[in-house]
């Protein structure tokens, strides 16, 4: 056991480290490890034969591909709030700020049947995008409408602190150089927020992979077609498949670590760069 | 005073400032205002045959006993590992960070799949569970384990951070002075820590209380038992008793905006904003 250098005689090191260490072994550690065993009792052949079947991979791209697209879209959507919260001042404002927590607070149950309830064919949205040819819910569309939803203030929150420290000085120093106010925010804004908009990405990205509460109801969930990788993890444990459902987890796993991982790379070579 | 050329012009504020009202209005308020007209569409007597039904009377209760287990076995959690993570420096403690927190990168439905993959029929410990006579899986301590490993980094997180602002010479001033360890934390600790405290609580208990995904995973939808009310939402949703599945839903939603309620007062007297996931 490695003593703390102390700076001070407080006490309760042993026991708070102890129960730290313990707890999280328990809940968290343990249980991932054995995870990430359980596949192998397929042998290699048969994990790569269990995540490569046709449906887990429909599975896989939609999962990853629909999180990816909703998690881009709120790049310009949270750039817009963030922007509008930090530098304006309107009414009810303080109102809003709360209401962007909203899809972190509500549970996703909720929000799943919410949002199928307003996009479904006859729904107050839904009944709007019907005569142009649109149909959100049932289709893989909807899995994009509430990934955008659970992610924004995934963007939000990680833009909000950077444009509020944000020095002014830069922007005005360019207006009095002659630029426009467009070329300002085109030139000097935006790339010193391109860290903070990858890194929201990053979050929203991560959060949309795995989601199930509110994807699950407005999915329509047809094999191949709106079927999300959680899903079929949970098929598989129905059908008593443990293995094949910790391979297809493990991947999931591993994919988004990878991903993560890329972005936090590209953000601190930004960072040093700049 | 910013001049005028570093700002948008007065057009475009407006328009931004609509443009965002809008995209919050239709995003974020419709779907709470949808679940309160789902519920009422039948008047308010039929909402309330839902709440008097039995089986979600059940899925309430069983929601405030997963939510009063959970919720503390990860608060004396999250302040131990405040506390020793804030107040000594020891090898592997920026490692120890990471890992609290890694529960919040991992899908809720795994969450719940590494329990049944440990305590399930065809899981590691499934034979010997069986043999005890021990349920884990599709029975409370199930809902629990998943309960737990989902609202794991809650108080941890919101506490780390505070305590590491926070001076320790209080705390070695009491503990000088001849105070033994429980009353230097009740009595300096605690009080310095209480906002914080109840805000990692009370986003612990949100979670807690809403958590789908892992739960569905373990909890074997047995009607009337193992229903917390997340999963009865959707037996209801599924059974297209609409009226139904919103009453519930309903309920959950006035959580969720009490809970963003306290949370902005807490932010305002812990004058931080914290994250909510």
């Amino acid at each position: 056991m490695t003593l703390p250098s102390r700076r001070s005689a407080l006490p309760g090191f042993s026991l708070t480290l102890g129960i730290t260490v313990v707890w999280l072994s328990l809940i968290v550690l343990l249980p991932l490890t054995l995870l990430a065993l359980r596949p192998w009792t397929l042998g290699f052949a048969g994990v790569w034969q269990s995540v490569t079947e046709p449906r887990v991979l429909a599975a896989l791209r939609l999962s990853f591909g629909t999180a990816a697209l909703a998690a881009a879209v709120n790049m310009p959507l949270g750039l817009l709030v963030a922007w509008v919260m930090v530098r304006y001042r309107f009414p009810l404002r303080n109102l809003a700020d709360s209401l962007i927590d909203m899809p972190l607070a509500l549970p996703t149950a909720v929000a799943g049947i919410a949002l199928t309830a307003l996009f479904a064919p006859r729904g107050w949205i839904g009944a709007l995008l019907l005569p142009l040819g649109i149909r959100v819910a049932y289709t893989p569309l909807g899995i994009f409408v509430a990934l955008v939803f659970v992610g924004l203030p995934f963007m939000v929150r990680t833009l909000e602190p950077v444009i509020m420290e944000m020095p002014r000085e830069a922007e005005e120093a360019a207006a009095t150089l002659g630029a426009t106010r467009r070329q300002t925010l085109l030139r000097v804004v935006l790339p010193a927020l391109t860290p903070a908009l990858l890194a929201g990405f990053g979050a929203a990205f991560g959060r949309g992979i795995g989601e199930y509460g509110s994807v699950i109801f407005i999915a329509g969930n047809m094999p191949m077609v709106s079927e999300i990788a959680p899903l079929l993890i949970l098929i598989r444990l129905e059908q008593l498949n443990y293995a094949g459902a910790a391979a297809l987890a493990l991947v999931m796993l591993l994919a988004s670590f990878a991903v993560l991982l890329s972005l936090n790379l590209l953000r601190a070579r930004m960072r040093r760069r700049s | 005073m910013t001049t005028p050329a570093a700002q948008e012009s007065v057009a475009t504020r407006v328009v931004l400032i609509l443009l965002t009202a809008a995209l919050l209005i239709i995003l974020l308020v419709l779907p709470l205002v949808v679940v309160l007209a789902e519920a009422f569409r039948k008047g308010i007597p039929a909402a309330l045959a839902t709440l008097s039904d039995p089986d979600s009377l059940t899925s309430i209760r069983l929601t405030l006993t997963v939510a009063a287990i959970s919720v503390p076995l990860n608060t004396v959690f999250g302040v131990s590992a405040a506390w020793c993570i804030s107040r000594f420096r020891f090898p592997g403690r920026g490692a120890l960070v990471t890992l609290i927190e890694l529960p919040f990168s991992v899908s809720p439905v795994i969450s719940g799949l590494v329990w049944v993959l440990l305590f399930g029929i065809n899981g590691w410990l499934g034979t010997f569970m069986d043999r005890a006579g021990l349920q884990i899986i599709f029975a409370l301590p199930g809902l629990v384990l998943a309960t737990v490993f989902v609202t794991f980094p809650f108080v941890a997180r919101t506490l780390i951070p505070l305590m590491q602002e926070q001076d320790a010479s209080e705390e070695e001033a009491a503990i000088t002075l001849g105070a033994t360890g429980w009353q230097m934390f009740s009595r300096v600790t605690l009080p310095n820590i209480r906002w914080g405290l109840i805000y990692g609580v009370l986003l612990c208990n949100a979670r807690a209380m809403g958590e789908f995904g892992a739960v569905a995973v373990v909890s074997g939808h047995i009607r009337g038992q193992t229903m917390t009310m997340p999963l009865q939402v959707e037996a209801l949703f599924n059974d297209y008793d609409w009226v139904g599945a919103f009453t519930i839903a309903s309920l959950l939603a006035l959580l969720a905006l009490a809970t963003l309620a306290v949370k902005a007062a807490l932010e305002w007297r812990l004058g931080r904003r914290g994250s909510m996931h």
